[in-house]
């Protein structure tokens, strides 16, 4: 070995391609494509767009503009409480589509319609729901009490809170499936010994389904905020922003600055949830690539 | 004399499936309500629409008839636009398939020097939620020129698809036997024979599956669609369904129909390929 080493590094170095086995060129040339699809398409847009951000000026009119504060609470609001409210209720549904019952096979067939069909009509079918004059649960609403319905989408609280609804119907039955698979991967005697010993529900859960299942909960948990950082659909097709820009969220101020053709500030507002992104990625590659 | 074992028992039976189908039948609501509501939007004439009722008066099939015959100034170019979201979505599948492939045979088969880095960098790509680099995308689109072209969406939608197929094509041939390419390498096949020959048809499954991804990703997409065409006849079908949008007096109904249509093709395509879905994605998904 050590003989073959300083016999090589005797002949001047020979031209890359005589370096390489023909395995190893193959393998450049058949990777090569997807390197050309990114460096044109992440690399160059990701640094265009940070060169474009520079200036510390963008970052003044941001921190002046309300609509940013906003955006940046109700990202937040989204992220923190709705992703949390939909986990929780997929590791429930999860026990609950784990159970052996033929209805409940059939039941989540059509559970998963939501994540199956595109998210557009769905989003723009709720929001007709919930039209003021002419949307069905306002005419329950009269029906049943004589008395005018809300103007649901005018109140940005409710607002909000719908559009959080909306993503959660789009994307729990995703989620709950991943769940379901972590729940079934529980080898089955585990149960069946806490059954022998008379375990209660809870103490089955406490001691035996959670510690299996929490490590992919908080991965999905995780994955799941970062992802939903980028749900543009969810509030633009059904608040648009509005009322009066209150319930943008990130994902869509960012194309609101774009559309009004300030693009350095909607890369600002993007260079500033970073901090809050980056960790998650990092965490989120550490933990995939083992 | 009742047994008083046997009715305790079946007592209980009743009691747990009573407690499953209070879960079961608000889930059920919660799941149908919109998609029902959508449905009744496309059989109802507008006057049963628009007056909140669960079941029309006169269903009917009139709407799909305006939508088919694009007898409405919303629904001019219906085809034009259905026909760009299939040739998109087409297109995205076929390229995403091709590259991602590739990618990982160079990855995972040959170990390619660095290929452990460009999966990084995949992934990290994939895991950059998609509206942040709409926004750099858009502009780098209108740099190469390409903007109200097919191609910036195809492009664009190809660099969101390829990462995610990369890692879960490149899982799946980490699980091949190294022997198989070492039994072909001494009957003497070439790179290429190894790739079409041994590496490929192995490989289906996970193919299938991603290619499903690939298509069903584009052809849901709204966002990179809505950014980067704009030209009436260029747009693809969630484009326009948005723009319905932009008059105070929408028809509706029409948009229901319309949009139902629309979800028809990927919610049979889900279904069709449920079992590789669910085998092929969520295996990838996440790693317990």
């Amino acid at each position: 070995m050590a003989i073959t080493l300083s016999g090589d590094q005797a002949i001047p170095a020979p031209p890359l391609s005589s370096r390489l086995t023909p395995a190893q060129v193959w393998g450049i040339v058949l990777l090569a494509p997807y390197l050309l699809v990114f460096l044109a398409f992440v690399v160059y847009p990701v640094c265009y767009g940070l060169w474009l951000a520079r200036a510390p000026s963008n970052y003044v009119a941001l921190y002046n503009d309300p609509i940013f504060a906003r955006a940046a609470v109700n990202t937040l609001i989204f992220l923190v409480i709705g992703i949390n409210i939909k986990m929780l209720i997929a590791l429930f549904l999860s026990g609950f589509f784990a159970q052996q019952r033929t209805w409940i096979k059939w039941l989540s067939v059509i559970f998963i319609l939501p994540w199956a069909v595109p998210s557009i009509p769905t989003i723009l079918s709720v929001r007709f729901m919930f039209n003021p004059e002419w949307g069905v649960i306002n005419h329950l609403i009269f029906s049943f009490t004589g008395d005018d319905g809300p103007n649901w989408l005018n109140d940005p609280t409710v607002a909000l809170t719908m559009a959080i609804g909306v993503h959660i119907w789009k994307s729990l039955p995703f989620w709950t499936l991943i769940l379901i698979t972590g729940r079934l991967a529980i080898p089955h005697d585990l149960f069946e010994a806490a059954e022998v010993d008379g375990a209660s529900w809870w103490q089955k859960f406490r001691f035996i389904t959670w510690p299996s299942m929490q490590t992919l909960y908080i991965t999905c948990t995780l994955l799941s905020m970062i992802w939903t950082l980028g749900d543009f659909n969810s509030v633009y097709l059904l608040t648009g922003g509005g009322p009066a820009d209150l319930t943008h969220v990130l994902a869509t101020l960012g194309i609101r600055y774009l559309r009004l053709d300030q693009l350095s500030l909607a890369m600002a507002s993007i260079v500033c949830a970073m901090p809050f992104v980056l960790p998650l990625v990092y965490f989120m590659m550490k933990r995939l690539s083992r | 004399m009742k047994l008083p074992g046997v009715s305790e028992f079946s007592w209980r039976d009743v009691a747990t499936e009573a407690r499953l189908l209070l879960i079961g039948i608000p889930v059920f609501l919660w799941t149908m309500i919109p998609i029902y509501h959508m449905f009744l939007f496309a059989i109802s004439p507008k006057e049963d629409a628009f007056s909140g009722k669960l079941w029309p008066d006169h269903p009917t099939l009139h709407n799909f008839e305006i939508v088919f015959k694009q007898q409405h100034y919303f629904l001019r170019d219906f085809y034009a636009q259905f026909w760009n979201s299939l040739v998109i979505a087409a297109a995205v599948g076929v390229l995403t398939l091709i590259i991602a492939t590739a990618a990982a045979f160079s990855i995972s088969r040959l170990k390619v020097p660095g290929g452990r880095t460009v999966l990084n960098l995949a992934l990290f790509t994939y895991f950059i939620p998609a509206a942040f680099l709409a926004v750099p995308m858009y502009r780098t689109m209108g740099n190469y020129g390409l903007l109200n072209n097919h191609w910036s969406l195809i492009l664009a939608m190809v660099t969101i698809a390829s990462p995610y197929a990369i890692w879960v094509l490149k899982q799946a041939s980490d699980k091949l036997p190294v022997e198989l390419d070492e039994a072909a390498v001494m009957d003497g096949a070439t790179t290429l024979q190894i790739f079409r020959l041994v590496y490929l048809p192995l490989m289906m499954p996970s193919l299938v599956a991603i290619g499903t991804y690939a298509v069903l990703l584009a052809w849901n997409e709204y966002l990179y669609a809505f950014l980067l065409l704009s030209n009436d006849r260029e747009i693809t079908l969630p484009v326009a369904l948005g723009n319905f949008l932009a008059a105070d007096d929408s028809p509706w109904e029409l948009l229901m129909t319309t949009g139902f249509i629309y979800a028809l093709p990927p919610a049979a395509v889900y279904y069709a390929f449920r079992r590789y879905m669910v085998g092929g994605l969520t295996a990838g998904a996440v790693k317990s």
